[in-house]
Formats: structure tokens, sequence, C-alpha cells
């Protein structure tokens, strides 16, 4: 899609404008080459010019020397100026190519995947600072990512894309309050229950069990419910809460918090809570949720 | 015991096989005495094939180079129905017999030949000319380099030029500015192979161009030529040839290498994954 929009590859049918300007229209064969759209496009591997050094990559697009340099200032990579690419990191190649595509002044700027080529451990700073360049900019720009963390950090508005078909679209609260189906559900984070319900607010699990959903439903449905709504309990819940008794395995520290499931539900809690309940592997437990964390999403 | 005889076998083989290719290039340098043969290079005939060797070979490279560098770029950027057909044409000189196409290009141009009339009543008389041993040269040594430059093109990644159009280039300019120099290593170690082809050319040239002493009589021509009257002077010619075939060698090798070093992709037509993209 993003090599459509710069023109790099010719969609079927539809209509590409900007503006009102039509950059691509297939019924009124206009077709604008790439050099005379106003893109500035990232690529997920950054597709840095080897032979050039980053000063040179910067001004390829045909930019002044004092552009260059307000550039190379504001991605601070100014002291890699005469450097060349092969002997940058992830995080400052991807820096060198942002600020490439920055250059020409476009009008709207397309991030292809701009944190998938980072070590894990790089990531998520290069995601802080993204959000700042970003913040600052002002400008129209589209990211594509498979990982529903860094949209939501780094993104507006969400539009989910499954084989070619938009699912929803939000802003990442909304998505993950009302998940249109089962893929949004899964994609935001959440656990997916199948089961089946009958008309009213109670659905039979697959996998055992009941659950109480705020609203009724019927049919085929899945219950989806977020690991950091789920609370742990070491015997049966009452006061209307729903309880999903299972055994404790796959515990992950994430930092201050940890990750775990309890059967087959995912959930998340602070690390100091685990301890003081005692979990460990093996360990039987309930998962606890109230009826209004359960999102009832249809499934096929 | 089997393992040994086996292996003594291989080794003898190998002797075999490298003596059978060393022999003829040594008996040239033991054949004739070296001190003579700076000597023997100097005289007229082989000045002179000197001279139209290196006139017809600088132009006819100056043609492949200009002509096969814009062919090979337009053939490995893309993809059109009937590409594997052009490829295999472009390639078709590499196994042609030299005489074949000696005989193709008087079939072609000759007097009685393809565009034989058209030309003959603009003026021009193309074969046993200089101009005859360009196009000879040109046509047997530019598949060397045509496909070496389409090699070297596809293993320029797309993104760098997809790239390079995004950032206002056009076609042109990304040419230019990315494909070229970074395809400049291998096109280089292809044209030294067609360099090395062009200037050992003979049957083609003795067919086409004839053997006309100062015109048409290549370095290989004069060879040929002088075997009867002076073996010494061919053998001369041999060494200088040797020497010059050695260089070329080194020279690919060492591009080749160099080329290696600084590829910028390992898949040429791979596009990156990306769903969405």
């Amino acid at each position: 899609m993003l090599r459509a929009i710069a023109g790099l590859r010719r969609p079927d049918r539809g209509r590409i404008a900007l503006g009102g300007r039509a950059w691509f229209d297939a019924a009124a064969k206009v077709d604008l080459p790439p050099e005379r759209r106003s893109v500035g496009l990232v690529f997920q591997e950054y597709a840095l010019f080897p032979h050039m050094t980053v000063r040179a990559n910067v001004a390829f697009g045909g930019a002044s020397d004092a552009r260059v340099r307000e550039l190379l200032d504001r991605v601070r990579i100014a002291h890699l100026a005469d450097e060349r690419p092969g002997g940058l990191s992830g995080g400052e190649r991807q820096r060198v190519a942002l600020a490439r595509a920055l250059a020409r002044d476009p009008q709207v700027l397309l991030l292809d995947e701009p944190l998938s080529a980072l070590d894990a451990h790089t990531r998520a700073a290069v995601r802080g600072e993204l959000q700042d360049v970003l913040g600052a900019l002002a400008l129209p720009t589209l990211l594509v990512t498979h990982d529903f963390r860094d949209a939501a950090a780094l993104a507006d508005r969400i539009g989910v894309i499954v084989d070619g078909r938009l699912r929803q679209e939000g802003t990442a609260a909304e998505l993950v309050a009302h998940p249109a189906d089962a893929f949004v559900a899964s994609f935001t984070g959440g656990n997916l229950l199948p089961g089946r319900a009958d008309g009213g607010v109670e659905v039979a699990l697959d996998a055992g069990g009941i659950v109480r959903a705020a609203e009724p439903a019927s049919g085929r449905v899945g219950v989806a419910v977020y690991p950091w709504e789920v609370g742990i309990a070491l015997e049966a819940p009452g006061d209307g809460l729903n309880g999903l008794p299972g055994t404790v395995h796959g515990l992950a520290p994430e930092g201050s918090r940890v990750r775990l499931r309890i059967g087959e539900v995912v959930v998340e809690r602070p690390a100091e809570e685990i301890e003081r309940l005692g979990l460990g592997a093996g360990t039987t437990a309930w998962a606890t949720f109230p009826p209004e964390a359960v999102r009832i999403v249809a499934l096929r | 015991m089997r393992q040994s005889a086996f292996s003594a076998l291989l080794a003898l083989i190998t002797g075999i096989t490298l003596a059978f290719l060393a022999i003829p290039i040594v008996a040239l340098f033991t054949e004739v005495p070296l001190r003579d043969v700076p000597g023997l290079l100097r005289t007229s005939a082989v000045q002179d094939a000197l001279a139209v060797t290196l006139r017809t070979n600088l132009i006819a490279n100056a043609l492949i180079l200009g002509f096969g560098t814009p062919t090979a770029w337009f053939i490995a950027r893309r993809r059109f129905r009937g590409r594997a057909l052009v490829v295999t044409l472009v390639e078709l000189p590499l196994v042609l017999p030299p005489a074949v196409a000696g005989i193709g290009l008087l079939a072609a141009v000759g007097t009685g030949g393809l565009f034989g009339s058209t030309l003959r009543d603009a003026g021009i008389e193309l074969p046993f000319t200089e101009a005859a041993v360009v196009l000879a040269v040109a046509f047997v040594a530019s598949p060397f380099y045509i496909r070496q430059a389409i090699s070297a093109f596809e293993s320029v990644d797309p993104n760098l030029t997809d790239a390079a159009r995004t950032l206002g280039a056009g076609p042109g300019r990304t040419f230019w500015r990315i494909g070229l120099p970074l395809a400049a290593s291998g096109l280089l170690a292809g044209w030294v192979l067609a360099f090395a082809r062009g200037v050992g050319e003979f049957g083609a040239t003795i067919i086409f161009a004839g053997n006309v002493r100062g015109q048409t009589q290549t370095l290989t021509l004069t060879i040929y030529e002088q075997l009867e009257s002076s073996l010494d002077v061919a053998l001369a010619i041999g060494v200088l040839l040797v020497v010059l075939s050695g260089g070329v060698l080194l020279s690919y090798k060492m591009l080749s290498s160099w080329r290696r070093s600084s590829s910028t992709s390992p898949s040429p037509f791979a596009r990156s994954s990306s769903a969405s993209a």
C-alpha cells in the first residue's frame, strides 16, 4: 500500500489523491511517477545508498546544505554526517532514512515497519524518539506495522487491515474497548476464548466454564478479555465476578510486571502481587474478571 | 588401501590435465629466445597489426560499452514476456563458432546479403574493411560484457532505486547515480573479459574482414600469416598475447573480489514481505 502511494506499484483500481490532487486514478488514467509525487518513504530496511556518506544520502533529493544540516541536527546524527551507512547501527540508519525522507519537504510521510529491523533492546528507545520526532513534525504520516504496541505509541488513529480488507479503524483505546472481530481482539493483545451464547449474557466456553458478559449475545462467539484487566484469585471468586480455574504456567517477567497463563488465559499482573500470592508453575488459581471486561466478538 | 589408490589416480589425472594446459603456454616462452621478443615485436608486420588491433578494439569496446550498458540495464530491471528469449539472444554469440559469426556478418551486410544492396547504394562497403573488424570484434565480444552487466545490474537492490525515485530522481538520474556506481565493479569485470575476447578474435575477422595488412590484419591474424615465413615473429606475438591474457585474468579476479566485498544485496528481485505495503 505504501509503495502504491509512493508510485512504486500500480494498483488495479482506485484513486490516490492528496488534498484534491490526484496522483493515481485508474478511471481517469492518471499515474504520476514517484519522482513527481511528494512523499517521504522510509523503507523497512532503510535502503540507504551504501556508496554515499550520510550527508550525501540526505542531500540526494536536492536539499540545500543548510536544510541538510538542520535535518541531521533534528534527528541527532550530525556527528555521523561523513560516515558511510555500512558503519552505522540500526537506530542510526533509521534516523538517516528519516532525515533523507524529510529532505524534500514531502506532503506525506510513509513509514514501512520503521521498528521491525531493530533488535528488541533498541526498539523501545527508538520508539520513544520516533514518537517525539513525529509529534514535532505535524506532517500527515502513514505508518505500517505488525506490532500493535508500535501502532498504539506512534499513531493517532489505527486501521487494522487483514488480507487487504479494513477490519476496523479508530484510536488504540477504541480498538481495545470495542474490538470489531476476533482478529482485532487478539491483535490488540487480548485473550480470545471461543464459546457459544444462547441469547442471554452467559457464554459457554468450549474449554469449559461459563462467562457472564455485560450484554447479551447469541451463536458462536469469542470472549475477549485483556491480560491487564484480569485478576488472580486463589479460590473461586464471588460477587458476580467471572472466574476461570486453571494451572499456572508460562511465567515471564516483563519489567515490574509478570505475564503468565492460567490454563488458556494470559494474565498480566504486577510482580509483587504474584509473589504475595505465592504463585509458581503448577499451582492452581482462578483468572477473575468482571462482566464489563468482556468483549464479545463474532466467530466464524 | 583402495582409498589411497583412488587418491593417487586423482592426482595423476590432475597432473596430466594441468600439464596439458600448461605446456603450450610454457612452450611459447621457451621456443623463442625471450630477449629477442622486443625486437621481433618491432617488425613492421607486427607494428601494423598492433595499430589495427588497437584502433579496432578501442572503437569496438566503445560500442560495446555504449550500447551494451543501457541494454543490460533495461533487461536487468524489467520483467517482460520473452525476456528469457532476449537473454538467450544476447548470449548466443558466446556459443556461436566464430567462423559462423563471420559468415553471418557477411550474409547480413555483404554485397549479396540482407542489407548489402541498401548499403552499396549508400556507398558503404563493409566487408574487408577496418570497420568490418570493428563489427566482428563487437559481435563476438559483446555477450561477455552484456551478460555480466545484466548480472551486475540485477544485483543492485531494487529498494535503492525505488528510494531514489521517491527522492525525486527520474529513471535517468537513478541509473546514473545509483545503478551505475553500484554495479561498477561487475561491469568492469565483464568488460575486461570482453576486451580479452575481442583482442583474440580470429575466425569472424578473417572471414568477414579478410587479412589485409595495415587495414584488417589484427595480431591474431598476423600469427597465422607469419607461421610459414617467420615462426619467431608468430611466437613473439604469442608471448605478447599471453602476457596480455594473464593481465586480463588477474584484473578480472581482483575486480570480482572487490565486487563481492561491496555487494548491496543478496537477493535481486525479492521484495520485502510486509503484507500491506
